[in-house]
């Protein structure tokens, strides 16, 4: 294949990748756009390898059988609720691939130096590439190279640990080591140090350092998050996974690569911004863990928590016509969602209106509670955004929460010296009675009190949030 | 403990304050009950019903007294009740303990402990036993009934083959609990409802129940919160805005319900003679503060009379009594959650604790003691009306400016924005070679269209995003490709690695969002 042919097999892979991006704005139109991706990919790929560049086929073919089966086992085994865990892990080999492709790019472009002209003759693909290039080229080459590592090797240790948190495996709870941010600026420093002299002519050691430096910031970058922002943190994890592409793409002198890279790093970008915007808190307070000062003491709370039992959930659900259903992580955590499914079945035949709110926030991941919803067989034309569905609280007879806290919250709107003051909440208790499904009486992520709790309409269903709503099924008619 | 319901001994008092249902649940908090022969048949039920929920029926009032350690009616009790009591009896029900000083004086001498059910105070845990509202909507709903009975037409507008019947138009005055639910009733029948309330917190609540509020236009409105959700007596210029409003209205309603009460003074005159003179013939007044004077010049307590331009005014004082059925189901279980409370640890044990805001609000007269009036609960009954911020209405002029000073400041901050990234790129263009400069084109291009794609994507489907963008991100499989030709072995095992896990990456990604979108269904 001539590298004309590549060229154009790479125009068309970039588009339809744009295609695939830009197909996610409906779900009908989505089930095709993971077509266009998938053809984009395999165009790519395919023209890649049978480019004149490419030897050792034989080692490209097995490397991408084992990874195809062990990719295809993970896409099948993966239970929904982990999807989270599933994309923190995906975004960690991006970024150990970036790590790996750019200390090669160092070795070779070393190897390549070393060789006489004529040794320069017979070389191909990349090898070839920076035979070509001259010292300012070649200086250029030494900052993408290190740039593409050290993004590669944050969002390396960054997402092992995001991953970490989110399975379970590592405590949720945001930790620092004595020093907390300064030492992350110390690193990041550092490393800046490591560029001026890498730069200038020192060996591969000073990447070697610089990698050691950034797997240290990725580390301590991400522990210092806690639970509840790791929307955030996953989505600049994606975006930073892009940012590593892109810088790749530069290093190999590939448009491809950094299309992608740019389309991907955007993409997380853009996510990350929607979720801050959710919280009502800045990028850079998130990323610097916990929650902006408080400006004066918490409102006071009157009254108290009144439990419910599953009888007088029923009664109301039997009595209500319209229904709004916010879910939040605790839906996650406990599996509930295959029985909120079936109670929305059970409801929806019983001609009552139901409908589900779900706040950009909710869950661990952007778009986490469709996704579970989803896989519960609940159709999405029923499964609002927080705008869509705010005003029709005052006329809904009945809101279930189940496993949410913050992002129904009202202190976030009456309460000034609230910590999360300001923050677009879910209106729940406009709706004339609440039932809010929870485990005990604890705060939420924020350990803010949740005044919802106490008020006149909101009935405490406690209990784990499965085996409520399993208790409550039967008594639906 | 025993608990015992007697007879009710007021002329023409047909609630009883247990039933077969509520003994029940008492049963079940470790006590048991004993009733008087017949106490329950005017409200439907029988002594038969009442010996199969376990309950001992007796015959008299005296054997019942004796045999009760907690007496629970509904009137408060009459002299000769008050003689039966005894030292460390236990009597819940009705009393106003300040209108009948004289009746707490001879309770507390025969060293009964007095549990008064309209001294339950407004707190939202003492709801549930809260007898004077569940009393009350029971009046507002029978109001309306009474209304309807006397009144010769429908409530509901009707277009039929015979002709076309306009809705009655209701007016409700005071929009306490018996005046909403007197306006949901009235709303249900299909009537059109006017409520008229002095304080305008409770709009909300009037419209709520699909009335419309009579607004008054006046300024310095009192806030009825903070008497404990009753209205307090309004200024001579606040009442004559009022009564010119009534006045306003009065030849158009069909139907007037006026609950207003100021709490320990007579009902004030609201519904005066010469409104009445305005009302349609056979129109009706239903007042329901009849009991208390009444809200209307004309009204009769216990009495309907007609006016001479033959509308019905209607001055009953007993709703609750002509719906002893449901009244009494509604009053024993406040008395029932009253002795929950009473009994906490459900052992048939009464614990009277008297640091319990409920509990020390509602007892009158306890261990020889006059313990009323209680001392004022440590919980705010009810929120304070929040004054609302006005919204400043900007003029058109305003507007247009606030627009183009908005206008100039994004202008000014993108065109800052692009001369400092162009002078950046100049910079680096200075400097770079040509190649670089080409491909960050093209990634300054990707961004852009990256951004204006991404935004489109809708909400619901962020997690397949990130799935798909994961497994695009796997593009860094072609560098590792372009690097698995090298001569040197090192470099190859790195770039095998690389395309290893970026296949996983690639073939996970789009796998597991493909399972994802097939499973958003539509309904």
């Amino acid at each position: 294949m001539s590298i004309g042919i590549v060229s154009a097999a790479y125009i068309a892979a970039a588009v339809l990748f744009i295609l695939s991006l830009g197909g996610l704005s409906g779900q009908e139109s989505a089930k095709r756009a993971v077509w266009y991706g998938i053809a984009g990919m395999a165009l790519a790929v395919f023209a890649t390898i049978f480019s004149p560049d490419v030897a050792h086929v034989w080692v490209i073919a097995l490397m991408v059988a084992i990874g195809s089966v062990l990719g295809w086992i993970v896409a099948t085994r993966v239970q929904m609720t982990e999807m989270p865990q599933l994309v923190a892990a995906l975004h960690s080999f991006v970024g150990l691939a970036a790590v790996l492709i750019g200390f090669n790019a160092d070795i070779e472009l070393n190897r390549v130096l070393a060789m006489d002209s004529v040794a320069r003759e017979g070389l191909i693909g990349f090898a070839k590439k920076l035979a070509e290039k001259d010292a300012i080229e070649q200086a250029i080459l030494h900052v993408e190279v290190f740039l593409g590592v050290f993004i590669g090797a944050v969002t390396f240790t960054g997402s092992i640990v995001a991953f970490g948190k989110l399975a379970g495996k590592v405590d949720g709870k945001a930790t620092k080591l004595p020093g907390g941010h300064l030492l992350n600026a110390g690193a990041a420093i550092a490393s800046l140090i490591l560029l001026v002299l890498y730069f200038n002519g020192a060996g591969i050691w000073a990447l070697i350092a610089m990698t050691l430096l950034a797997f240290f910031i990725g580390y301590h970058l991400i522990m210092g998050i806690g639970g509840a922002d790791m929307p955030v943190v996953v989505s600049m994890l994606n975006s930073y996974s892009g940012w590593a592409a892109a810088a790749i793409g530069f290093t190999l002198g590939n448009d491809l690569l950094i299309v992608t890279g740019a389309l991907v790093g955007s993409s997380g970008a853009i996510l990350s911004y929607i979720m801050c915007k959710a919280m009502n808190r800045s990028f850079i307070s998130v990323i610097l863990g916990g929650f902006g000062g408080t400006t004066g003491p918490a409102m006071e709370i009157s009254g108290e928590q009144i439990a419910i039992d599953a009888e007088g959930v029923a009664a109301a659900l039997n009595d209500a016509d319209s229904i709004i259903i916010i879910p939040g992580y605790g839906m996650a955590v406990a599996q509930a969602q295959q029985s909120v499914s079936e109670l929305t079945r059970k409801l929806r035949s019983a001609g009552k209106t139901v409908r589900f709110a779900i706040h950009p926030v909710a869950g661990r991941l952007p778009g986490h509670m469709n996704v579970l919803l989803a896989e519960a067989r609940v159709p999405y034309d029923i499964v609002m955004e927080m705008d869509e569905i705010n005003e029709d609280f005052p006329k809904t007879d009945v809101a279930i929460v189940i496993g949410s806290n913050d992002i129904v919250n009202p202190a976030a709107q009456d309460d000034p010296n609230s910590p999360i003051a300001g923050m677009p909440v879910l209106e729940c208790w406009k709706a004339k009675q609440v039932f809010v499904s929870k485990r005990g009486q604890g705060t939420g992520y924020s350990g803010i009190e949740n005044p919802l709790f106490y008020k006149e309409n909101t009935r405490m269903f406690y209990g784990d949030a499965k085996k409520s709503l399993d208790a409550l099924l039967p008594m639906i008619d | 403990m025993k608990i015992g319901a007697p007879k009710e001994i007021f002329d023409g008092e047909a609630r009883v304050a247990m039933t077969p249902e509520s003994a029940l649940q008492l049963v079940k908090l470790g006590h048991s009950c004993v009733i008087e022969t017949g106490a329950g048949l005017r409200a439907g039920f029988s002594d038969a019903a009442y010996a199969a929920a376990g309950v001992d029926v007796v015959k008299t009032a005296a054997a019942l007294f004796k045999a009760a350690d907690v007496v629970v009616k509904v009137r408060g009790p009459e002299d000769k009740e008050v003689k039966l009591l005894r030292d460390g009896q236990t009597l819940i029900s009705f009393f106003w303990p300040a209108q009948n000083p004289d009746l707490l004086e001879a309770v507390k001498a025969k060293g009964a402990t007095v549990i008064a059910m309209d001294m339950v105070p407004r707190i939202s845990r003492a709801q549930k036993m809260d007898a004077l509202s569940s009393m009350a909507n029971i009046a507002g709903y029978r109001a309306v009934i009474e209304a309807g009975s006397n009144f010769g037409r429908f409530f509901t507008g009707q277009v039929t083959a015979a002709g076309k019947v306009p809705p009655a138009k209701v007016l409700v005055i005071g929009a306490g609990v018996a005046g909403l639910a007197a306006i949901g009733t009235a709303t249900s029948l299909g009537a059109m409802t006017f409520a008229f309330d002095v304080r305008p917190e409770v709009a909300e609540q009037i419209e709520s129940m699909g009335a419309q509020f009579v607004y008054l236009d006046f300024e310095a409105a009192q806030d009825g919160a903070a008497t404990g959700g009753y209205a307090a007596p309004s200024s001579p210029e606040f009442r004559e805005k009022q009564l010119a409003k009534f006045r306003e209205l009065a030849p158009d309603v069909d139907i007037v319900i006026t609950t207003a009460l100021i709490p320990g003074r007579p009902a004030p005159k609201l519904w005066l003679a010469d409104m009445v003179a305005m009302m349609k013939p056979g129109s009706v007044v239903v007042d329901l503060a009849a009991e208390r004077g009444g809200n209307c010049d004309l009204t009769v307590p216990d009495q309907k009379i007609v006016s001479d331009n033959g509308v019905t005014v209607v001055g009953y004082t007993d709703y609750p009594s002509r719906m002893a059925a449901q009244a009494s189901t509604l009053y024993s279980n406040n008395i029932r959650h009253m002795l929950t409370d009473l009994t906490p640890k459900k052992d048939g044990v009464i614990f009277q604790n008297m640091e319990d805001d409920v509990i020390r609000g509602a007892t009158v007269a306890h261990a020889g003691a006059v313990t009323f009036p209680p001392p004022p609960p440590k919980i705010a009954a009810i929120a304070a009306a929040k004054p609302k911020p006005k919204a400043v209405e900007l003029t058109l002029v305003e507007k247009r400016a606030q627009e183009v000073a908005v206008f100039k400041a994004q202008t000014r901050s993108q065109v800052g924005l692009l001369v400092g990234a162009g002078l950046l790129l100049a910079l680096v263009g200075a400097y770079a070679p040509t190649e670089f400069m080409q491909h960050f084109i093209v990634f300054a291009l990707a961004c852009f269209i990256g951004f204006s794609v991404i935004w489109n994507v809708s909400h619901s489907l962020h997690t397949p995003l990130m799935a798909v963008t994961n497994a695009i991100s796997g593009i860094v499989i072609l560098g590792a490709l372009l690097q698995i030709g090298s001569g040197n072995w090192l470099v190859v095992t790195l770039a095998a690695i690389s395309v290893l896990i970026a296949s996983i990456n690639i073939v996970g990604g789009f796998l597991v969002t493909r399972r994802m979108l097939a499973m958003f269904q539509k309904s």
